[in-house]
């Protein structure tokens, strides 16, 4: 028997696998495909402090081996995911859910974060400075390490639970930023968040985004993220949440030996919404095809 | 999987697909299917034009590179096929004497529509609307249904020159309709009952789960994939 457990923070996790973050909504579309409790967690859409519609559509644009979306944090605001999302996951997900947070000040992550904290199924709680998608907002808390810093240090205050800063990849130097929220105090990073770009629909000859401008993800984003990946394991001691592009138990296995303690899949749920499960199944097969006994073993390994 | 039984053209740029697998995720006419294609990485939604206990048929119109892949694939191949995706028409409503409205591909899902209120016992009327007369498809197939069928094409290369709209019958219960928006606008305008519409959206999952494809209605923020792709008239914000 191969071991495919691991942890993040004293979290126990059954496998490393976990849906990302708006790419799994609260888990109530993904019930119907299979027994959610094979998860090893699940990152819940990002959450901000007020009730968000997003951007205008067209939202998703399609691009080689991945997609552009500008969703824009569309989300029920953190009241209504605390008195609403989080306990009705609970009817269908008996394990610790990671929340998502997001905000447009240091006061509004603060909000968000202190709230959430309270609810008791959250076990970790992942901080969004990175989303490409909103003017003004998260991009400018992540692009700098004084501001992600700041950000961490405002939430650290109001919550006891382990805090994973997520970072975006649109950065010179994410080390720089990674070491900066560690600095800071946080206990974990999840990367990386989309990579920014654009389409242009021939037909309209405009881009085909309303917003223009999107987030770049699924299978063509994995080298950027396992370099990512491996820069910022060198760079801090605290565990990395891996993801970008992540679509097989391979990549899985490739994510966590650049230093991934988890790994998070996020656009390939809505191509195969049976995504995760399969990831899971396949991965004791694809460990001893490339002779590992434990997967806590191998993170860093590629170092 | 669902397998390729049949894959013909059937009218300018439009082809008629059958595949044969599970069905009974399909609860409602309007209702879609999501198609994996090899080598694009989002599916390609599609109506349900008709379906039984094992059959889907679709119809789609090669419109950029996936519906023309889609175009050259050969009976035998088997397709990754999301199925009973959306709400669909709620055949409830319709009264006695419903009219269904399609425009171009908007015409397929009216098809399975047209046979369920039958089986209803209701009288629907279908209004077909096409851009000219080698667009025209299931002229023949709206026929046997025995119901009384009304075609428009915009050049007046056949039948009636114009649009939908002008051949409205003089009375009906209810309607339902899909097309393209600027016909659904002229729909709604010109209908005097209330009715049913589908919309269209780009979609990243097309089950719910990404946000991708929310507009706004007087009833709140809808996912056109899962809470649409049909909407009321009355709830519709144009
Ligand atoms: C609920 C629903 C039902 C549909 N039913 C039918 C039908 O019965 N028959 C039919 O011919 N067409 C239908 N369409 C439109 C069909 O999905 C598009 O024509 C098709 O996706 C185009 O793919 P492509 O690769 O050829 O075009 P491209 O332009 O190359 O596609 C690029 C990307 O844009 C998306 N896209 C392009 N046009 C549309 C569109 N109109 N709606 C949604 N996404 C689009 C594609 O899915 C793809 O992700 C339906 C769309 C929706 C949302
Ligand atoms: C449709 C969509 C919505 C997303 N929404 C969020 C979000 O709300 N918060 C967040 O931190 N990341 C969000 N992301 C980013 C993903 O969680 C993930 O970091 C990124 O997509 C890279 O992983 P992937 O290549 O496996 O998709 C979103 C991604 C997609 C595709
Ligand atoms: S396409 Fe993903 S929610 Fe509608």
């Amino acid at each position: 028997m191969v071991d495919i457990s691991t942890n993040l923070c004293g979290l126990q996790l059954s496998n490393p696998v976990i849906p990302a973050s708006g790419t799994f909504g609260f888990g109530e579309e993904f019930k119907n495909f299979y027994d959610l409790n094979i998860l090893g967690s699940i990152s819940i859409k990002g959450t901000t402090k007020e009730p968000r519609f997003g951007n205008e559509t067209p939202r998703i644009a399609e691009c080689t081996s991945g997609m552009l979306n500008s969703v824009g944090l569309q989300n029920p605001g953190v009241d209504a995911v605390i008195s609403d999302k989080l306990p009705k996951m609970k009817e269908f997900y008996n394990k610790q859910v990671i929340a998502n947070i997001s905000g447009f000040s240091f006061e509004e992550f603060e909000y968000s974060c202190e709230k959430i904290d309270k609810a008791d199924n959250v076990g970790i709680i992942e901080v969004n400075i990175s989303c490409p998608n909103v003017h003004g907002g998260g991009m400018s808390f992540g692009t700098n390490a004084e501001s992600a810093a700041e950000v961490t240090k405002r939430v650290k205050k109001v919550t006891t639970k382990p805090v994973f800063i997520k970072l975006t990849p649109n950065v010179t130097n994410i080390s720089e930023i990674a070491k900066a929220c560690e600095e800071a105090g946080a206990d974990g990073l999840s990367l990386i968040n989309t990579l920014l770009g654009l389409r242009v629909d021939l037909k309209t000859k405009k881009p085909v985004l309303a917003n223009k401008k999107g987030g770049f993800s699924g299978s063509a984003v994995l080298p950027v993220a396992l370099r990512c990946v491996y820069e910022v394991y060198e760079a801090v001691k605290i565990p990395i949440m891996g993801m970008g592009g992540v679509s097989t138990a391979d990549d899985v296995i490739e994510m966590m030996l650049c230093g991934a303690s988890a790994v998070q899949i996020g656009a390939a749920n809505l191509v195969n919404p049976y995504a995760c499960k399969e990831i899971i199944e396949n991965l004791p097969h694809a460990m001893k095809k490339y002779g590992i006994n434990s997967l806590k073993e191998i993170i860093g390994g590629a170092h | 999987m669902h397998k390729i039984i049949s894959n013909k053209n059937i009218a300018k740029d439009v082809f008629e697909m059958k595949l044969s697998g599970d069905t009974s995720k399909i609860t409602a006419p309007g209702q879609f299917i999501n198609i994996k294609l090899d080598g694009f990485y989002l599916r390609r939604p599609i109506s349900v034009c008709d379906y039984n206990s094992d059959t889907i048929t679709i119809i789609y119109k090669t419109v950029g590179k996936g519906t023309e892949y889609m175009s050259d694939l050969k009976s035998g191949t088997e397709l990754d096929v999301l199925c009973g995706l959306g709400n669909g028409f709620d055949t409830s409503k319709s009264g006695d004497k419903p009219l269904l409205i399609g425009g171009g591909v908007g015409v397929p899902p009216m098809y399975n529509l047209a046979k369920k209120l039958i089986s209803e016992n209701k009288k629907p009327a279908a209004v077909l609307g096409f851009n000219t007369a080698d667009d025209i498809f299931y002229e023949k197939e709206f026929m046997d249904l025995g119901i009384e069928v009304k075609i428009s094409t915009a050049d007046g290369s056949a039948h009636n020159k114009g649009f939908v709209t002008d051949i409205f019958p003089e009375d009906y219960t209810y309607f339902y309709t899909c097309g393209p928006i600027p016909m659904l606008k002229a729909v709604c305008d010109k209908t005097k009952t209330s009715g049913q519409l589908s919309f269209e959206e780009r979609m990243g999952c097309g089950f719910g789960a990404c946000m991708g494809c929310t507009c706004k209605t007087k009833y709140g923020d809808k996912r056109i994939c899962k809470d649409g792709p049909v909407l009321l008239k009355e709830e519709i914000i144009w």
